[in-house]
């Protein structure tokens, strides 16, 4: 079966900086990869050429069967990114927000309600303006926006930073039910022990490139 | 694309409502506008009257700076646009749907300069047909540009300043037709007018086609 995320030699650059420098990665249906790394080692540019947001101008890149440097808006469709920014309105509900982005992707109200309901956002918080939730409030209705989506493949850039307890054991339990339904979800985190619980394998970014590739169970 | 257009103009008009910076903002210093020319002009030589539909235009001219700038600063924050640009939308339906969120807001901002240089001005607002049939396809022209001109300069770190450099010159056009057709309706010369209405209308259509063909890579560069 072809994996999900195939980048061979891949090279993606910011301005003339090569952010990615010939990523070496497979991802398979379902798997869980906890991608590390310190600052800068390139692994928000890497999800985010995952979602076509960045060009892969070198080497091979395939994600969800597309290759990335032919078209990369027919695999945007596919894919769910949760990234540092939550990509919400302030002055908009929370309900409205996930409501638009849910039939900006095509997804129904009903996915969106469902989301709502997921997210624990489908109480007093709903009519809420965004601009007045905590940090933590905010990442749940952007993480409920992207669920809506009903993504094939997850991009969870830093997913637990700015939530409580109850948020981060949340999101583990929507990684879980997604890679359980066949999701495959690429996690970037500094949480190390946390992510490690969740991932299948750990994949360890530096300069650009995939220096390490290891399964959880060799990984203590 | 219409059904998108729906979308991301409900959207931006929602916002609108509940931020309320067209009425609470831009409005205000569209008003502010005409009062600082009515002290620059004498007003009992006649010169304010005459000059009514200039100062007008130009007044919704400088307004939609602000509108169009606040309109794209609304996908540029938080990660916004990498988000449109995750989405299903397509790029002429988002550029229709935030044209058409611009262009309602400029109509309250004509209503409210139209009651402006009549109060402030003593302008009799004659020839409502011509005035009506200037201003749609005028406010459909300067919208349109204004967001095809918004997304150009929110890839860039001085788009503040560099929007009205780039906007005004381009709109410079609508700003004589308007005028030109504005003035002959308030002083009753309505087939003076109507040539102007015509040429409003090219310069709209041209304004949405650019639009419509141009907003998808213009959001993927910026």
């Amino acid at each position: 079966m072809e994996p999900v995320v195939h980048f061979r030699s891949a090279v993606a650059l910011l301005g003339r900086f090569p952010a990615l420098a010939g990523v070496d990665l497979d991802v398979g249906r379902g798997e869980v990869v906890l991608l590390q790394g310190p600052n800068g080692a390139g692994k928000t540019t890497l999800l985010r050429a995952c979602a076509g947001l960045v060009a892969v101008v070198g080497g091979e890149a395939r994600v969800l069967g597309e290759d990335l440097r032919l078209d990369r808006r027919t695999v945007r469709r596919r894919v769910g990114l949760l990234g540092h920014a939550t990509a919400l309105y302030d002055e908009l509900t929370v309900a409205d927000n996930v409501h638009f982005w849910a039939r900006a992707a095509g997804a129904s109200r009903a996915d969106a309600d469902g989301a709502l309901t997921r997210l624990g956002l489908d109480g007093r918080l709903r009519d809420v303006a965004v601009h007045r939730l905590s940090a933590g409030q905010r990442r749940r209705t952007s993480i409920a926006a992207m669920l809506a989506r009903r993504p094939e493949l997850w991009l969870l850039d830093e997913p637990h930073a700015g939530l409580d307890a109850a948020g981060r054991d949340l999101v583990d339990g929507l990684v879980g039910e997604a890679s359980a339904a066949g999701a495959t979800v690429l996690v970037a985190s500094h949480e190390l022990e946390r992510a490690q619980a969740l991932a299948g394998r750990i994949v360890t970014v530096a300069g650009g490139a995939v220096v390490e590739d290891r399964v959880v169970a060799d990984a203590s | 694309m219409l059904r998108d257009a729906r979308l991301v103009a409900g959207k931006d008009l929602r916002l609108e409502w509940r931020s309320r910076v067209t009425i609470g903002q831009v409005a205000p210093f569209a008003l502010l506008v005409l009062v600082l020319f009515a002290f620059a002009f004498d007003p009992d030589s006649g010169s304010l009257q005459r000059a009514a539909a200039g100062l007008f235009w130009v007044a919704v001219l400088f307004s939609s700076v602000l509108a169009v700038q606040r309109s794209m600063a609304m996908e540029a924050a938080d990660g916004n646009r990498d988000a449109l640009r995750l989405s299903l939308l397509d790029p002429g339906g988002i550029f229709l749907g935030k044209a058409a969120a611009v262009a309602v807001q400029l109509v309250v901002l004509e209503v409210v300069l139209l009651i402006g240089i009549a109060v402030l001005y003593g302008t009799r607002l004659t020839g409502a047909g011509l005035l009506l049939a200037t201003c749609a396809p005028a406010t459909a022209g300067i919208a349109a540009a204004g967001t095809l001109y918004g997304v150009l300069a929110a890839g860039l770190r001085v788009r503040e300043t560099l929007l009205p450099l780039l906007l005004l010159p381009v709109l410079a056009p609508v700003l004589i037709g308007a005028t030109q057709a504005f003035d002959a309706a308030l002083q009753g010369d309505l087939g003076e007018g109507w040539p102007w209405v015509g040429l409003l209308t090219v310069f709209a259509l041209l304004y949405i086609a650019s639009g419509v063909a141009a907003f998808g890579p213009l959001l993927e560069e910026s």
